[in-house]
């Protein structure tokens, strides 16, 4: 799976992007995110707060209940402020 | 036509909207917005980050929604990322159409979704540090009334 990382989601977790193998249990973004956590402090400072958070799944706005999978290409970022 | 690019540097308000006008006389009002670094609070800069790829999908997406409730004949976005100063320009929406309304209409839908769902993300540079910005909820209620 292809992780990446915007804004100070990418600060706090000092990676812009990476791939991981995640469990086969991780078939949601929400069972990502807790995955995720697990990982390090920085992971969990980015994660604390899942309402802070918004996600793309193939690079289309997503939900937390959205399934993710191995060929997935997941971002997290916090709310755009583009325009 | 449509024409969306992301890019570095800045671009020239009056070439895009040379480009909108076709000269053929079908086109009768063309409604453009620029955005611009506004210097509060002593701020010296201000760094866009972006998706690339996600950005231009989802700029797109919305294009094309435009061009389903409007009858656009050309459209011209240019959004900036990189680190700007204070007065830089940040966008262009540009809109050409037969009538004003349609063109000031699109105009503003795709400012309103460019806010609000393009991923990009503003970094604030002040003598104090760096901040990023809060998404604001007027922005959210804004894009309510295009539903």
């Amino acid at each position: 799976m292809k992780l990446l990382y915007f804004a100070w989601v990418r600060q706090k977790i000092g990676s812009s992007e990476e791939d991981i193998a995640a469990p086969s249990s991780v078939t949601t973004v929400a069972a990502l995110v807790e995955f995720l956590r697990q990982r390090g402090a920085g992971y969990e400072a980015a994660f604390r707060d899942p309402k802070l958070l918004r996600v793309a799944v193939n690079q289309e706005h997503a939900g937390f209940d959205a399934r993710v999978g191995p060929n997935d290409e997941v971002a997290f970022f916090p709310p755009v402020t583009g325009g | 036509m449509s024409e969306i690019r992301i890019q570095r540097e800045d671009f020239d308000p009056g070439a895009e909207l040379a480009a909108l006008n076709d000269g053929k006389g079908a086109i009768g009002a063309i409604a453009s917005f620029i955005g611009l670094v506004r210097g509060d609070d002593d701020l010296i800069a201000m760094t866009l980050d972006h998706y690339p790829g996600m950005c231009e999908s989802e700029i797109a997406a919305h294009v094309a929604e435009a061009r389903k409730r409007w009858p656009i004949l050309r459209l011209r976005i240019v959004h900036r990322v990189g680190r700007l100063t204070q007065g830089e320009r940040i966008v262009f929406v540009g809109v050409a159409s037969s009538h004003r309304h349609a063109a000031f209409q699109a105009a503003e839908f795709l400012m309103d979704y460019l806010k609000t769902r393009a991923p990009f993300w503003k970094l604030e540079e002040r003598p104090s540090g760096t901040t990023w910005v809060e998404a604001r909820t007027e922005d959210d209620e804004s894009i309510k009334r295009w539903r």
